[in-house]
């Protein structure tokens, strides 16, 4: 299936769900969707719309207005790019997890627990992924200074 | 660990064994907890970040102009991929043209990077499997050997031999001097000439193939739900590289075969990536017969903070890097510095497909699946 078709289909198939928002030209589209419906959405662009390939998760600290996770999704036949996002809003600390989905959203679901401390539902081991466990604080938030200090090293 | 011995269903022990944070063939800090039946693997809990530094909270603290310098050292025997992703985001962002001359050196360099980088793996992967190999050390320094000169040419071209800086907003830092061309040629001649005794030391060789063939599979469907690239994906049967399929810094300008492989085996990404070797040869003499005058970068050299100021606004650069798709998704807010910066380690999501593909074999063969993967820990932890 061409680009053109993949992202008709898609435009087709999420402009009918409440909330969801499309915009992006060319091969990259980019997808926002309300929280409860970021799993769902991620289900329909693996199986209706052939993104296969998961390139990354992460989120961003947007301060007052809170957390936004961020997912790539690539279909590599026809090299259309979906960037997933969702708004988790300000003191919101939980997203659905991909996992069940994707893999891949296992070790970058727990890396970004780890950074942010967003609780994945679903996801069924979320640990740290690169802090020691006894590590205090999500060091990617705009709010952990970058000298924070750690004992016993002060 | 509270359970460390436990009876199963079937009378047998299973055995939880520790592999690493040190082991030789993990080509870094890697811990596996292995849960083993007899020899075979069931279980595996992979523990990650001994070599974290946190790259993405020193970007939001780094200028644009300061942080290239600093991205080499996230896949420290690739780093010119790395540099070129980071730059590559800021100036898509920016919208700074990039001159056609400083294009061919991006190319150029990169592909003599991944010429090294795979000299690297080779030479590892056959010491991780032993003297078996007909001599396993043999390779390994025959190996390093040819690494050592590529490294003598971006030594004369960049001052460095493993942490570059050449990248920066708008083109490059270093123009190569009279000279360079032809002790490049003869380097990639005799690299040339030497893969082929590479092969034949392994191919045919007994040893190699009973260590290699159908061990690790990872099936075309497995590999893209995790997100794994690189030469990984294309000894899965996926025929997919960034360079061919959404070309950047010119790579639509030169003639290059993209190797697909559908065993999907550890012998299946061997045969991929001794291919890209011959078509990153190709690569650099086609850039060296063809590479136009002209400036080297849009932008003065760097002379303060503030000289590089990227406009609000957002973009994902990726760039097929030795081990895969290297990713810098940059958020700008319109400051000297970044917002939020995110790697996509290659090597992070080809390593997560281990818990996959483990259980099931035995441990002598995690050490060949794992230099097969070809992980770099400095991309995995960042």
């Amino acid at each position: 299936m061409s680009a053109e078709m993949n992202i008709a289909r898609a435009r087709m198939l999420l402009e009918g769900i409440p909330g969801v928002t499309l915009s992006g030209e060319g091969p990259i589209l980019t997808v926002e969707t309300p929280v409860d419906q970021f799993a769902v959405v991620g289900a329909m662009l693996k199986e209706k719309v052939g993104c296969l390939f998961f390139a990354f998760l992460t989120a961003i600290d947007h301060k007052e207005a809170g957390l936004e996770v961020v997912a790539r999704l690539d279909n590599l036949d026809s090299r259309v790019c979906v960037m997933l996002r969702t708004k988790l809003g300000a003191g919101n600390t939980r997203c659905p997890s991909l996992f069940a989905i994707y893999r891949g959203a296992n070790w970058m679901e727990r890396e970004a627990f780890d950074m942010f401390g967003i609780v994945f539902d679903g996801h069924p081991d979320l640990r740290r992924m690169l802090l020691p466990e006894d590590w205090v604080g999500h060091p990617l938030l705009k709010s952990y200074a970058v000298d924070t200090p750690y004992p016993p090293y002060r | 660990m509270a359970e460390v011995r436990a009876i199963d269903y079937t009378g047998s022990e299973r055995l939880t064994m520790n592999m690493g944070p040190q082991h030789p063939s993990a080509h870094g800090v890697f811990r596996a907890i292995l849960t083993l039946e007899g020899e075979k693997i069931v279980g595996v809990d992979a523990v990650i970040g001994y070599l974290h530094r946190c790259h993405e909270k020193l970007a939001e603290n780094l200028a644009y102009v300061q942080y290239p310098s600093i991205a080499s050292k996230t896949d420290y025997v690739a780093a010119m991929s790395s540099e070129l992703a980071y730059v590559m985001a800021a100036e898509k962002i920016g919208q700074f043209e990039v001159p056609k001359r400083a294009q061919y050196l991006r190319v150029m360099v990169n592909e003599l990077q991944r010429v090294a980088s795979h000299c690297l793996w080779l030479g590892t992967w056959c010491l991780d499997m032993g003297g078996a190999l007909g001599g396993g050390t043999s390779i390994f320094l025959y190996c390093i050997r040819e690494r050592e000169t590529v490294l003598d040419l971006f030594e004369s071209l960049v001052g460095a031999r493993l942490l570059y800086g050449f990248h920066q907003v708008g083109g490059v830092r270093y123009d190569p001097s009279a000279g360079w061309a032809a002790q490049c040629r003869a380097t990639i001649d005799t690299i040339e000439k030497r893969l082929l005794e590479y092969e034949q030391m392994l191919d045919d060789n007994a040893f190699f193939e009973a260590r290699t063939r159908n061990v690790g599979v990872i099936s075309s469907a497995l590999a893209q739900d995790v997100g794994v690239s690189g030469p990984l994906l294309r000894a899965s049967g996926v025929n997919f590289d960034l360079r061919r399929d959404q070309p950047y810094s010119s790579y639509e300008d030169f003639d290059f075969k993209v190797p697909v492989e559908t065993e999907g085996d550890c012998h299946a990404r061997y045969r991929v990536r001794m291919v890209e070797f011959r078509e990153s040869i190709k690569i650099v003499r086609q850039a060296l017969d063809r590479l136009p005058e002209g400036p080297i970068s849009s932008r003065p050299g760097v002379k303060s903070l503030g000289q590089v100021r990227v406009p609000k606004g957002e973009a994902y650069a990726r760039v097929e890097g030795p081990r895969g798709e290297v990713g810098c998704y940059l958020v700008a807010d319109g400051s000297q510095k970044p917002y939020r910066m995110k790697w996509r380690g290659a090597s992070f999501s080809n390593l997560a497909v281990l818990p996959y593909i483990l259980p099931g074999v035995t441990v002598a063969d995690v050490v060949a699946i794992m230099g097969s993967v070809d992980p770099v820990f400095g991309e995995v932890d960042r």
